[in-house]
């Protein structure tokens, strides 16, 4: 970059910053750096600067630079929620390119900052990544790469299941509940078992009543991961480091999946905000024009977070800024009160709330969203009403768009086998991927693991007992 | 890249799949092709997209059934924002050039037999710088060694400067000698009846990846093609592989035809042959005896012989049961049952009897 123009993104990204203030946009102080693809790619397939490394990422960035070298699609920028915030411009952008991106950038840092799904997210998270991929490395050179590959690759299979919930203390369930069977006491005193006889049945009964398995764990549990990584009788300490490190890392990614479509919605209704009040010429107005047109371009097989999301946003805006008069009749709401709104929706909400209380039939409507699925070799639209559409967009995007999965049992039949339940709300699971998690699964508990679902309205019981794959109707 | 080396372990070990993959023996070689790799798939407890509901977006005038996307096609599933969780991107494809998968498989090929021809033959093709020594031609010094070298004495020797006989250094040079070689493949193929495209087909990949394979060892190679089912003919390479045939199998027909060519145009003194024949063993049985005999004859002249059966069907073979009586290092017989053993073959054939065992 020449220094002309360096002095030029400098001056601009100090005017942006300002009107974002203006506006009353809250975020850290930001650090912005210029890349080549390259890099950005890569930092885009790992998720982060600093990550450990696995051929997954690899795979992605291959996609990924694919795509873009075929000019299908471009990464402009990559956001990193820290404190402070790294912002990385794609280098090559144009000036006006960069202004939008800037003025997207901070609308996503004041979501990081705001949005209570981020408020237990480390802000120090890319320090800590580097600190675990370091001792990823270090594992590496112990254990050996194969070794840790092998590890790292039944680890990610399940990095999904954790449980994201924000007031929830982990495991809440063990601090009173010592694990597994304990020994009936036995007698103090020979004569100890004398006064037994005092007793009636009733209580005799209700005393033999310990001594009757406990449940393990005691209610169903959602954090899979953290679950084998405190009771797996197999599992090296270097194995539980790494656990701990993907769950660590699922954790602070999680509110990014689950605010996917409010965040994008934000940022690109702050960037259209700001650059209204930069000083543009024409030629800057129509490369701008074009840009956001692109960010916004509908598709036919796929939502696009980016559009739903800012015109969520501004019909909430509007809607609370000129309310009918049903409206002020009915909720008390007073005009002029759209600004206020959206704020305390940035703060509240999360993917899920956001479109089941925002998304309105008007809307719907408007942005022609419609429901399709598979019939023989046609995907087909079917269906339009927009309560249906609404519910299933709420439904695709609950637990992050993954299967809810629990462990139901620690010690099914008695013998340390691993129970685990699929949540069944209507879409099954991809059987060939559920024979071939399973043995990932086995790999990090050690024992037979089995998985209840549902296929086809009848419930089924996969096992793999290290050898092969079972499937049985319950 | 870890994830490189992935994809090239996964290559390896769908050679066998790959190698009769059509698109590549149809690209002529050029060509990159793409190929999936399972192995790279990231497994996890996933929704059945194929039976779930999903949401789009239309232009303002979309109705239910409509369909905006059909499996398999580019238009559908795959475009857009969000195409990676989109059924047309299932599986991970890599590209792959013809090169890259000539260089893994040929890596595991060797010629075995292989026989100096005349002398007169052998050129000489380049020279190569490669060594320095204390004699040489005053031409060929090598200054920045001699300098180096007195440096080194009279800094030893704690005395001044001066260059001796001693420290002079030349450059050498080695002559690379390459044997300028002619190879001959005679491919004799069964166009009888009883050949189908299952069984061209096999014998047109190993066809394809053969030469490939003698081109790289020799400097020329041509290819003969013989036709035969109850008379042996000379014919073209597109003839070879499209003309279907009909009628009974007599394969001595093809031997004596491959005998006439290279007694009048290939000297054994002169050219390294290979003749290979594919068929599907229904010979006929009188002709058993007379095949084995020609079969004896054309060993002496070549460096290999190769009868390879497509057989799909397990059936009872003469030929091969007459066959497997000649034990001769240089003939060597192979089934292929399925494509995947055209790659079997190659190894059955293009492997040195000395290093295999």
């Amino acid at each position: 970059m020449r220094d002309d123009e360096k002095r030029a993104l400098e001056r601009a990204i100090a005017e942006i910053t300002e009107v974002a203030k203006g506006f009353g946009l809250d975020f850290y102080p930001m650090r912005y750096e210029i890349c080549p693809a390259d890099i950005l790619y890569t930092f885009g397939a790992y998720g982060m600067p600093t990550r450990f490394s696995h051929w997954s990422f690899g795979k992605a960035f291959h996609r990924m630079k694919l795509q873009y070298d075929l000019g299908l699609s471009k990464i402009y920028e990559l956001v990193i929620n820290s404190n402070p915030c790294y912002a990385f411009l794609l280098e090559g952008n144009s000036l006006i390119q960069n202004k939008l991106i800037v003025a997207h950038v901070l609308a996503h840092c004041d979501f990081f900052k705001n949005n209570v799904r981020f408020a237990n997210t480390k802000r120090d998270m890319v320090e800590s990544m580097a600190a675990s991929a370091e001792r990823i490395r270090a594992y590496e050179i112990q254990y050996g790469k194969l070794e840790v590959e092998r590890f790292l690759d039944a680890a990610l299979a399940i990095q999904e299941h954790i449980d994201p919930s924000l007031l929830r203390p982990k495991l809440r369930w063990k601090r009173h509940e010592p694990p597994l069977s304990e020994e009936p006491k036995k007698p103090r005193t020979p004569y100890d078992d004398l006064w037994k006889l005092d007793e009636t049945g009733e209580v005799r009964a209700a005393k033999r009543e310990p001594i009757k398995k406990r449940k393990f764990p005691p209610e169903p549990e959602k954090d899979l991961v953290l679950f084998i990584e405190e009771y797996s009788t197999v599992l090296e300490d270097w194995q539980r480091d790494i656990l701990t490190i993907l769950r660590e890392e699922m954790l602070y990614f999680w509110p990014q999946l689950e605010t996917k479509i409010m965040n994008e919605g934000w940022a690109t209704y702050w960037h259209t905000r700001i650059m209204r009040e930069l000083d543009l010429t024409e030629d800057e107005i129509i490369e701008y024009a074009r840009l956001h047109a692109a960010v916004i371009q509908p598709s036919r097989t796929s939502i696009n977070p980016y559009l739903l999301g800012y015109r969520i946003f501004e019909d909430i805006e509007r809607r609370w800024d000129h309310p009918t008069e049903e409206e002020q009749r009915r909720f008390g709401r007073k005009p002029g009160q759209g600004r206020r709104k959206i704020f305390e929706v940035r703060e509240l909400d999360s993917d899920t709330s956001f479109l089941r209380d925002y998304l309105t039939k008007e809307l719907v409507e408007e942005l022609d969203l419609y429901l399709y699925a598979k019939s023989g070799n046609d995907w087909v639209i079917t269906d339009k009403a927009w309560e249906t559409v609404r519910d299933q967009l709420v439904a695709l995007r609950i637990n992050g768009g993954f299967p809810y999965i629990t462990v139901q049992d620690g010690d099914y039949l008695r013998n340390g086998e691993l129970y685990l339940k699929h949540h069944y709300e209507g879409v099954e699971l991809d059987l060939k991927y559920v024979e071939k998690t399973l043995p990932y699964v086995y790999q990090l508990w050690g024992r037979s693991v089995h998985l209840e679902t549902v296929v086809e309205n009848r419930g089924v019981l996969f096992t793999y007992d290290g050898r092969k794959v079972h499937r049985r109707f319950l | 890249m870890r994830h490189q080396e992935k994809v090239k372990e996964a290559i390896r070990e769908n050679l066998g799949d790959l190698i009769t993959e059509e698109s590549i023996i149809l690209s002529n070689g050029r060509d990159v092709v793409k190929i999936p790799i399972r192995s790279l798939d990231e497994y996890r407890f996933r929704y059945n997209w194929q039976k779930q509901q999903h949401v789009g977006q239309g232009n303002g005038k979309s109705r239910v059934g409509d369909v905006i996307a059909r499996d398999g096609q580019a238009a559908g599933p795959g475009k857009g924002k969000g195409a990676g969780d989109l059924p047309g991107d299932d599986y991970y494809e890599a590209e792959i050039t013809v090169a890259e998968i000539e260089e893994m498989l040929f890596a595991e090929l060797e010629l075995p037999n292989l026989k100096q021809k005349e002398m007169e033959n052998l050129v000489v093709e380049d020279i190569r710088w490669n060594d320095v020594r204390k004699k040489g031609l005053m031409g060929n010094i090598d200054k920045k060694r001699t300098l180096l070298t007195a440096l080194k004495r009279s800094a030893l020797a704690g005395k001044p400067f001066r260059i001796t006989v001693d420290d002079l250094r030349f450059k050498t040079w080695e002559e690379v000698v390459r044997p300028h070689t002619n190879a001959v493949v005679i491919a004799m193929m069964d166009t009888s009846g009883s050949m189908g495209t299952f069984e061209k087909y096999c014998a047109r990949s190993f066809f394809f990846w053969m030469t490939r394979f003698l081109r790289t060892k020799y400097q020329s190679v041509e290819i003969v093609f013989i036709a035969h089912h109850t008379e042996a003919k000379e014919v073209s390479e597109e003839a070879f592989f499209t003309k279907g045939e009909s009628g009974g199998t007599i394969c001595s027909s093809a031997y004596r035809k491959a005998l006439e060519i290279i007694d009048t145009r290939y000297p054994p003194s002169r050219y390294n042959l290979y003749p290979f024949h594919f068929s599907d063993g229904d010979n006929l049985t009188s002709d058993n005896e007379r095949c084995v005999r020609l079969v004896k004859e054309l060993i002496n002249r070549c460096n290999l012989f190769g009868y390879a059966e497509v057989n799909q069907y397990q059936r009872h073979s003469t030929l091969m049961s007459a066959y497997r009586h000649i034990k001769d290092p240089k003939f060597v017989h192979c089934i292929i049952r399925e494509k995947a053993d055209v790659y079997k073959a190659l190894k059955t054939f293009f492997s040195n009897p000395q290093t295999a065992n």
